[in-house]
């Protein structure tokens, strides 16, 4: 292993690495525009300059391969004179839009402006004008004004998304950004350059003028589009959820995530069930919970838990189930689970990050053994969380004699139901899902549950005491529960999972 | 001094593969085919013979890099681009003796083991596309170029391509890009071309001019070669001459000439017996020389360096006691900041900025401070980008400032006189 010195200090690396990797590795930060890890070496930002003993000039550290001895200085006079130059020829033709700008607070080009040069500008001509709105896709929009020509976005079209849909027109100072013909960039992972664009040339059609970025809080989350579960980064203020945005895991999604999956936090802010609903004559009439338990209460006197039936939904967290399989196998002897879950029609699918399975949980209901819906002699159903436009119309037809709905969003159809339960979303609750590779993650609570709205294993716990049970009543209790009733979960423990999650054994 | 680039110059059917032939042409290849790979490497490493193109580096030792065990075909690029303002042999050479550079061009495919090369040929030069084409049919048909390069067991394929008029497309990874499909814009190096050039294969890029002057090396042998010239600037070098001179044109000369005698003797002195102001030496891109400096240099890689500019590509440009130092060098910002590729930060917006700041001063609107800014930026611009493209601005706007400072400063004080500007042509 090669030694090196960087900044009088000395180092062991890795032959083949570059300055900056190490430099990055190591702590000792250096700005820099067009490297991006997941990315091939551009080399045209020229912010990365460092001062390498015994070469005449400053070199890129993006490309420079370490050598044995090989001496690096990241903060001598020369190299802050050429940061400082870098970002003055940056500032020439970028407009001064911060104030109206998305990225504002999140912005390299601010950033590295007030670390590394705070000095105003020399430029006194008239800058380049170039377009202001510029869509590349249907879901990019591209302010060419702002853009720094980095290539980020383009080599991610090129090297990730596999089809290079990205190129630059023109040249020097009226290089532009474009799409090839003209035509519309329609890659599976657009919103990924938004991400990686380090200023605010990129901005996302879905959330551009949305939000002041500072006033956004961010939790640690993991997306609910399909069964890879994405690592996600959930900005959300007062209540109501902005945007997802991938979370490094090297191990499920690198540093990416999918458009579909980016806009599923849709179904967190709209349309969502409030209170408790109860069938009187003509129709769902609100109610309070009061009322609801004491309803619910009615019907399992009513019915034998071998009438019993809980058809429980992939969406649904580990907790929920567990609380539920707990609920449906050790109290109501004799009753029967099903799974189901979201099928959709022609499913997309690809070999970077989309999968068929549009469940974040479909592990654990296989692992618990669910089985298709069959209704049997089963008179008091329970559909929790969201089922298969099939097991719905399964039960339309051949309707138990009660059928009660836990269920978050209204847009689901449930005219069969005769209780309807609001049913908090992952977002308004702390849990994990399990990913198709078996790998238990942990999701975190962002927002308080949308009006009366209860997580599912809260809903199960409250149940199960209406006729004595004990349930847990917090996520925690109840992934312990899973991990004694699955023996493949049998040795994780929630204060483990980590922020990258774990492997089931 | 015998004529080793120009000896066809006067032979009218030079172009031709007979009259190529009738003096002399294809007669080293029998000699070639007795001599290994390396030992053609080896000659033309002794003869000294540096590259035309510009930077001047040992063609020799740029073959000798190049990895021959890779399992990899090994390509040669022609440079037939010749974008550097005030520089025109290379167009002159193809025109007059398009078979000496195919000659030049299988004795090096030869040594460097290569069974195609591509001549990469500026899109303007279409004339000179359709002699070069119409050479490389004569050669396949009389059996220099196809399967057995001349009864020899080697195969060689000479294909042209034509680049869409962009000087950037002349350095040569920007050119390695272009031929291979793509948008014609410098590669960061490591890695080098002889490692990975075209379609990611060993490639060397020469120049028309380098390549020509081989045949001679390999006939004559790399002493008598050497025997021209001075110190390391071995053997010939073609200078093409314009501005305000008697005698425009391409001029063949030993390397170490003095200029004084160049300009006096051969290019017939200064026009209408004005006196020299300044002169470009080798292409729009080196340090400008002030009459005085220019008397005393001779025409080689080390005198120009020591004098503070550089050979280039022997583009010399003559420029009288009437002209308008700052017209002249906003042109070349004009020139410059249209050409540059734009991917580098300080290339891109370095060229915009000085650019618009000559055409500022030029309108007679100077800024105090505008010349320190200029020199500033240009310090900025230097060693600093991917190619010496954002250089080639750089060190032309500090040389022109430092030496004609007070033109550029009286530009605000008087505003630009009419008199004070370039001349036209007449
Ligand atoms: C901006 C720029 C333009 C260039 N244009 C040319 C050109 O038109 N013709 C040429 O032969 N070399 C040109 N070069 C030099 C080439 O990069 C390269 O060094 C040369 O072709 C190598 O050949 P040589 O070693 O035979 O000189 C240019 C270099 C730069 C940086
Ligand atoms: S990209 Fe950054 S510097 Fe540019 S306008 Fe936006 S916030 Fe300001
Ligand atoms: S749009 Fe953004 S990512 Fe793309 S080249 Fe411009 S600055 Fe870089
Ligand atoms: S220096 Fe200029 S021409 Fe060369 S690669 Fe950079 S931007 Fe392009
Ligand atoms: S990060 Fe190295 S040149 Fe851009």
């Amino acid at each position: 292993m090669p030694k090196i010195t960087i900044d009088d200090k000395e180092f062991e690396v890795e032959a083949g690495q570059t300055v900056l990797q190490v430099c990055l590795d190591k702590g000792l930060f250096v700005p820099h525009y067009c490297y991006h890890p997941k990315l091939s070496i551009a080399g045209n930002c020229r912010m990365c300059l460092v001062e390498i003993e015994g070469r005449p000039k400053l070199e890129i550290s993006c490309n420079t391969p370490v050598a044995e001895g090989m001496k690096v200085r990241t903060k001598s006079q020369a190299v802050v004179d050429a940061q400082k130059s870098v970002l003055e020829f940056i500032l020439v033709n970028h407009p001064l839009d911060c104030p109206i700008c998305d990225q504002a607070g999140e912005c390299k080009l601010q950033d590295y402006y007030f670390q590394y040069s705070s000095v105003p500008s020399r430029f006194k001509e008239e800058k380049v004008h170039k377009p202001k709105a510029k869509p590349l896709g249907e879901r990019v929009m591209l302010d060419d004004e702002r853009c720094i020509l980095c290539s980020r976005c383009v080599r991610f079209c090129d090297e990730v998304a596999g089809d290079a849909e990205l190129c630059i027109d023109n040249r020097g100072d009226h290089s532009t950004v474009s799409t090839f013909n003209g035509q519309p960039m329609k890659n599976a992972y657009s919103i990924n350059t938004v991400d990686i664009c380090p200023v605010g040339a990129l901005t996302s059609t879905d959330f551009r003028f949305n939000k002041r970025v500072w006033f956004l809080q961010k939790t640690k989350s993991v997306c609910t589009g399909c069964s890879t579960g994405c690592n996600i980064t959930m900005d959300h203020e007062g209540g109501v959820v902005y945007r997802y945005r991938p979370r490094d895991n090297e191990a499920v999604n690198q540093c990416w995530m999918c458009d579909e999956g980016r806009v599923t936090y849709k179904y967190i802010n709209d349309d969502r069930i409030l209170s408790p609903l109860v069938r009187k004559e003509g129709g769902l009439e609100r109610t309070t919970w009061e009322n609801a338990w004491n309803q619910v209460r009615m019907l399992l006197q009513n019915y034998s838990p071998d009438q019993r039936a809980a058809l429980l939904s992939a969406q649904l967290s580990n907790e929920d189930l567990a609380a539920w399989h707990s609920l449906v196998t050790t109290q109501w002897t004799g009753a029967a689970q099903y799974g189901t879950g979201k099928v959709v029609e022609s499913p997309s699918e690809d070999t970077l990050l989309r999968r068929a399975d549009k469940n974040p949980n479909s592990y654990t209901t296989r692992a618990l053994g669910l089985k298709p819906l069959d209704l049997g002699k089963c008179k008091l159903l329970f559909v929790v969380g969201e089922a298969s436009e099939t097991d719905l119309h399964t039960i339309a037809t051949k309707k138990p004699e009660v059928v009660v709905v836990i269920s978050s969003n209204s847009s689901t159809k449930f005219e069969f139901a005769d209780v309807v339960l609001p049913l908090a979303t992952f977002a308004e609750q702390d849990g994990t899902f399990t990913n198709y590779q078996g790998r238990v993650q942990r999701f975190h609570k962002a927002i308080a549950p949308r009006g009366e709205a209860k997580a599912a294993w809260n809903i199960a716990s409250h149940i199960s005491l209406l006729e004595g049970g004990k349930i847990p009543d917090t996520a925690r209790d109840c992934f312990d529960l899973l991990a004694k009733s699955v023996p493949a979960y049998k040795s994780l423990r929630w204060d483990e999972l980590g922020d990258e999650g774990k492997l089931v054994d | 001094m015998e004529p080793i680039l120009t000896k066809r110059f006067a032979v009218s059917n030079a172009a031709t593969i007979d009259g190529y032939m009738a003096t002399g042409g294809y007669s080293t290849l029998s000699k070639l085919f007795t001599m290994t790979p390396a030992q053609v490497i080896d000659e033309v490493k002794a003869s000294g013979l540096r590259g035309r193109g510009g930077a001047g580096f040992p063609a020799g030792v740029k073959w000798g890099f190049v990895p021959k065990t890779t399992g990899k075909p090994i390509y040669l690029c022609v440079n037939a681009d010749e974008g550097e303002p005030g520089t025109f042999k290379d167009r002159e050479l193809m025109t007059k003796d398009p078979h000496a550079l195919l000659e030049g061009i299988i004795i090096t495919c030869y040594a460097l083991e290569s069974h195609t090369a591509y001549i990469y040929i500026r899109g303007e030069m279409f004339q000179e596309l359709q002699i070069l084409q119409r050479a490389i049919d004569e050669a396949y048909a009389k059996g220099f170029l196809g399967n057995k390069v001349a009864g020899h067991d080697f195969k060689l394929d000479v294909y042209m391509h034509r680049g869409a008029g962009a000087y950037i497309c002349g350095e040569e990874t920007a050119l390695i890009e272009s031929l291979e499909g793509k948008k014609g814009q410098p590669r960061i190096k490591p890695p080098f071309p002889a490692v990975v050039g075209v379609f990611g294969c060993p490639t060397v890029v020469n120049n028309v001019e380098t390549l020509m002057a081989v045949p001679y090396i390999i006939e004559k042998g790399a002493a008598e070669y050497a025997k021209i010239g001075v110190g390391k600037s071995t053997g010939t070098k073609l200078f093409s001459v314009s501005g305000h001179i008697n005698k425009p044109g391409n001029y063949e000369i030993p390397l170490g000439l003095p200029f004084s005698e160049f300009l006096e003797k051969q290019c017939g002195g200064v026009w209408k017996g004005r006196k020299l102001k300044a002169v470009i030496m080798g292409g729009s891109s080196v340090p400008i020389l002030t009459a005085e400096e220019a008397m005393k240099v001779n025409l080689d890689y080390e005198s120009l360096g020591a004098a503070g500019t550089m050979l280039g590509s022997g583009g010399m440009v003559i420029m009288d006691d009437q002209t308008c130092m700052v017209t002249a060098l906003k042109i070349l910002g004009d020139f410059y900041h249209h050409e540059s590729c734009g991917q580098c930060t300080p290339c891109r917006e370095g060229t915009g900025w000085i650019q618009k700041v000559l055409a500022r001063v030029v309108r007679g609107e100077v800024r105090p401070g505008d010349c320190d800014l200029l020199l500033s930026v240009a310090t900025n611009m230097q060693g600093r980008t991917i190619c010496v493209f954002s250089d080639a601005l750089a060190m032309p706007v500090k040389s022109y400032i430092q030496k004609f400072r007070h033109e550029f400063e009286d530009a605000g004080k008087l505003g630009l006189r009419k008199g004070q500007q370039i001349q036209t042509w007449e």
